[in-house]
């Protein structure tokens, strides 16, 4: 069973060569940590975003590994440096199959 | 007579070393399976990451609220002092919650293409307690900062 969910990238779509430019990534996760209890008393199990990953015309610029201590909704900031015109992808991964993807082009001059 | 007053100080002088072990016994009882035992899944998971070798303070800048009301979403900013080059860049970025269940939060991998060392992410405190972040550099040693906080709403506390 394969699940995705919406995800948002905010980034300059143009930048000068060699300029560092700010990337925000976020997804739409409960992040269900696997500490919480239900009503019932039961244990509810860990579902969580385990990956992200940024690739850069296909050169990986960027990765995190996730636990259950991230907050729901995953937002992560980071910088790369513009190098070259192209497109930048982003891939989470999580449990039970979750998979989502996003790109963003960037003009470099 | 001389005996007597020779005895009687000596008692005294058991009773008072006697209140004092009390004392450090009961503190004994109550501290450390709260708090330290936290704290040993936090080194355990520090040694994990550096492999026994040694971890030098500064060069880390973790910014988390001093004062935060919900702990179930924390902003928490880590920037790292490197020029950032091929030749000597920021590796990873792990930062680690000593109060949490897990005390593994996150670990960024940069590469000299980041251009700086800054991270911002939406973390889940459980307690009040020190967040450290341990910051691997690409010749190989690893340098620490850390932050304080006090959480006056727990997260992974409520029921769904």
């Amino acid at each position: 069973m394969s699940k995705t969910s919406r995800t948002s990238i905010t980034m300059p779509s143009s930048a000068k060569k060699g300029a560092i430019v700010e990337i925000r990534a976020i997804a739409q996760h409960d992040m269900e940590s696997g500490f919480r209890y239900s009503e019932a008393g039961k244990p509810i199990p860990r579902e969580i975003i385990r990956t992200f990953t940024c690739t850069y015309n296909d050169v990986e610029v960027f990765k995190a590994d996730f636990y259950p201590g991230i907050g729901a909704n995953p937002l992560i900031i980071f910088t790369t440096i513009a190098t070259e015109t192209g497109t930048l992808e982003f891939k989470w991964v999580g449990d039970d199959g979750y998979e989502a993807l996003n790109q963003a082009h960037i003009t470099v001059s | 007579m001389k005996t007597n007053l020779f005895f009687q100080a000596s008692r005294r002088h058991w009773l008072v070393r006697l209140q004092k072990i009390g004392i450090l016994a009961l503190g004994a009882w109550f501290s450390p399976q709260t708090v330290f035992a936290k704290k040993e899944d936090a080194a355990r998971a520090i040694d994990e990451i550096t492999g026994g070798k040694p971890v030098s303070d500064g060069r880390v800048n973790l910014i988390i609220p001093p004062l935060v009301e919900n702990g179930n979403l924390v902003v928490l900013k880590v920037s790292v002092e490197s020029p950032m080059t091929p030749s000597n860049y920021v590796k990873a970025i792990h930062v680690i919650a000593e109060g949490n269940p897990l005390p593994n939060i996150f670990t960024a991998y940069l590469s000299s293409r980041s251009g700086t060392a800054n991270i911002t992410t939406r973390v889940r405190l459980a307690d009040s307690q020190t967040v450290w972040a341990i910051a691997q550099m690409s010749d190989g040693t690893f340098w620490r900062g850390h932050a304080d906080t006090l959480v006056t709403l727990s997260a992974c506390t409520e029921m769904v």
